[in-house]
């Protein structure tokens, strides 16, 4: 779908700005928002452009910055942290080479923390775009992006 | 119409996909194809049950029979058997007395008794078939609703039932009910909040997911008592599952006439739209979830005056957590009176826990207000797994108690639990073993909250980042005894200045980890 289509498909209510956001976002192939899409919506809602960016910069799901084909978001609140989130951390720094909020030169992954992903029970968790892996250990962390790896 | 005899749950974890879990699922389905089953059984896939070092593991309810070490030959009789004749398959199960000393599943784990009214239905029926929820006496009670009750009355009944805010102030939901219908104005708004972003919280996730009709049906009759016809529900941005099923259960509630105009001939027209947060923890307080609501960034507003008189696009406005509205249909169904029986007598009714951490069984449950903290723990829980010590419970989610092991007799309500200085919260019990360092926890914490404070108070803004550097520095050993004192007297501070709960409550973990656990502290000492 085109920008145009997406917003339009909103009613023009104000109420909408988070949906109209999170859908330009995600028909992004690198999952993140342009200062064009801003200025889209801002013109469409008939916002000021300083608001919808104030908005949009509020809220940790929004990227301004483009991103890898799996966002790799790793939980560290405190149930994960008691079951070990900090080696999952590191192991994953180490197999992806890069930090948490950047990405790798091949553009397939971005390493971003999460708030809790709701899946305590198997923690230390972290998810994969949609994907939840659950009972991470720092082996399985290198099998997985392997695997990541090799689907492309 | 399809309903569903058996679930079989495959525990899908490392420990049992390397011992091949995916490919003996595989077998059962096929197994279940060729025996004409698929309609009847449903596999689900499900998380480590703490059950350990045993293969590929699976249960199948409403039996509760835990099989273990499963192989793909084993399959077969499993379907023969068990789902085909009723004979659980004896040497494949999982020998109770190995699980416990003088324990056995039925007293210990999630094979114990629970009282569910909230979850009476999860993992029971096909959250996405409508009739399954009307099949198990959906919809009874919005018809009674809207056939024979008036709207006084219906608040008039769950001010009865004394049934209190489940997302973790307590609030009688009854009095709120009645305050925004008494307010005045015609346009008036009920918001679901399904914004469930405590640190170790899922129960609201489940609900959605589990039985989304049973929150549809509580948000129609909560419309109806307050006298309006528009509901919101904003659900976490992360939880797509669940917003992928509310919509679907939206759609066909609206299909068999329960919902949009005219609800069931009676005049009565109420209408739900989802909305979805974008990650923000601040905005599960609810006029901070009202402005983001708005479509604005999600900051709490003074307080009062109170959503119920001025709320969103400052009309009256109720907001409710997932968990009380999935009360009501339940209470007006059975009455007040039954409600009242369950549970203690300033706090009725059932509170979803989720447990976890160090425990043996990590997981839900729902058991009856006043329950013993104990309890849940060691019998729920299972205890403390790989033969550890206990040494502390965070209770209440992240704004919550570190409570020692002399404290669990605590009674678990929201009255009974002033007394330890704690508070119900979310539900969440967290257990950390005898190797867990409390103020490694306590930093934890204190980051979570240093990254969701939404910056738009003073003392809460600035008393994160002081918080969290001195936690910091206290690790280094920095730091002497005086910095306690400080992070004392700092989150007091906050507890009386700040504008919403989130800077607030972090007296509640600051305090009770430095009272009862004041030598992790100090260890680290100069």
């Amino acid at each position: 779908m085109t920008k145009e289509k997406i917003i339009k498909s909103f009613e023009k209510k104000p109420e909408n700005l988070l949906l109209a956001l999170h859908s330009l976002q995600e028909n992004n192939v690198n999952h993140y928002l342009t200062k064009d899409d801003l200025m889209e919506i801002s013109k469409y809602f008939s916002l000021p452009y300083s608001f919808v960016y104030g908005v949009a910069s509020f809220y940790s799901m929004f990227s301004f910055k483009p991103r890898g084909k799996y966002i790799v978001r790793v939980c560290k609140s405190p149930p994960c942290h008691l079951m070990g989130a900090s080696s999952i951390i590191d192991e994953l720094k180490k197999v992806l080479r890069i930090n948490f909020g950047e990405t790798t030169k091949d553009n397939l992954f971005t390493l971003e923390f999460s708030s809790c992903l709701g899946v305590c029970g198997v923690a230390p968790a972290m998810m994969i775009n949609e994907e939840v892996f659950g009972n991470l250990t720092p082996q399985r962390i290198r099998k997985i992006i392997e695997e990541k790896r090799e689907e492309k | 119409m399809k309903i569903t005899r058996n679930h079989i749950l495959f525990v899908i974890d490392t420990d049992s996909v390397l011992n091949g879990a995916y490919s003996v699922m595989e077998e059962m389905r096929k197994e279940i194809e060729n025996k004409g089953l698929s309609d009847e059984i449903k596999i689900l896939e499900t998380g480590n049950l703490g059950i350990t070092g045993r293969g590929v593991t699976l249960v199948i309810y409403p039996e509760g029979t835990y099989y273990v070490n499963i192989q793909k030959n084993d399959v077969k009789r499993i379907v023969e058997e068990h789902l085909l004749k009723g004979r659980p398959v004896k040497d494949l199960i999982l020998k109770r007395e190995v699980l416990f000393k003088g324990a056995t599943l039925e007293r210990i784990g999630p094979g114990r008794e629970q009282v569910r009214i909230v979850l009476a239905n999860s993992g029971v029926i096909d959250p996405e078939n409508i009739e399954e929820y009307i099949g198990r006496g959906g919809y009874e009670a919005l018809e009674k609703v809207l056939t024979t009750t008036k709207s006084e009355d219906v608040i008039e009944e769950i001010k009865k039932s004394k049934l209190r805010g489940r997302g973790g102030a307590g609030f009688p939901t009854g009095l709120k009910w009645e305050s925004a219908r008494k307010s005045s104005g015609k346009e008036k708004y009920l918001i679901c909040n399904a914004d469930e972003g405590e640190p170790g919280t899922f129960k609201d996730r489940l609900i959605l997911e589990g039985d989304p009709h049973k929150l549809i049906e509580g948000m129609i009759i909560a419309g109806y008592a307050i006298g309006t016809q528009k509901g919101y529900i904003y659900i976490r941005g992360e939880y797509a599952l669940s917003i992928e099923r509310f919509n679907k259960a939206i759609k066909d509630a609206k299909k068999y006439g329960l919902l949009g105009n005219n609800i069931l001939d009676s005049g009565f027209s109420f209408d739900i739209e989802v909305k979805r947060g974008a990650g923000a923890y601040i905005c599960g307080e609810e006029t901070a979830l009202i402005e983001s609501l708005e479509g604005k960034r999600g900051v709490p507003r003074l307080k009062p005056p109170y959503p119920t008189v001025v709320g969103f696009f400052d009309k009256p406005t109720v907001v409710n957590n997932v968990e009380t509205l999935a009360n009501i249909a339940p209470i007006i169904k059975n009455g007040s009176d039954w409600f009242k029986k369950i549970g203690t007598e300033t706090c009725p009714g059932t509170k979803v826990y989720t447990i976890l951490g160090h425990v043996y069984f990590p997981g839900l449950l729902e058991v009856p207000m006043g329950t013993i903290l104990k309890e849940i723990i060691f019998a729920y829980g299972g205890g403390i797994k790989n033969g550890k010590k206990f040494k502390a419970a965070l209770i209440g989610g992240a704004a919550g108690v570190f409570l020692p092991e002399n404290l669990l007799d605590a009674k678990m309500d929201f009255d009974n639990l002033k007394e330890y200085k704690a508070v119900l919260g979310s539900g969440a019990i967290l257990v950390m073993n005898e190797d867990t360092d409390i103020s490694d926890m306590l930093q934890s914490i204190i980051e979570f909250f240093n990254h969701e404070s939404c910056g738009k108070c003073a003392p809460c803004r600035i008393g994160c980042k002081e918080l969290l550097t001195t936690i910091k520095n206290i690790r280094k050993g920095k730091e002497g005894q005086e910095s306690l004192t400080k992070m004392i007297s700092l989150s007091e501070m906050m507890f009386s200045t700040s504008l919403c709960p989130l800077g607030q409550s972090l007296i509640l973990p600051v305090k009770s980890a430095i009272e009862n656990f004041r030598s992790d502290f100090e260890q680290k000492m100069i």
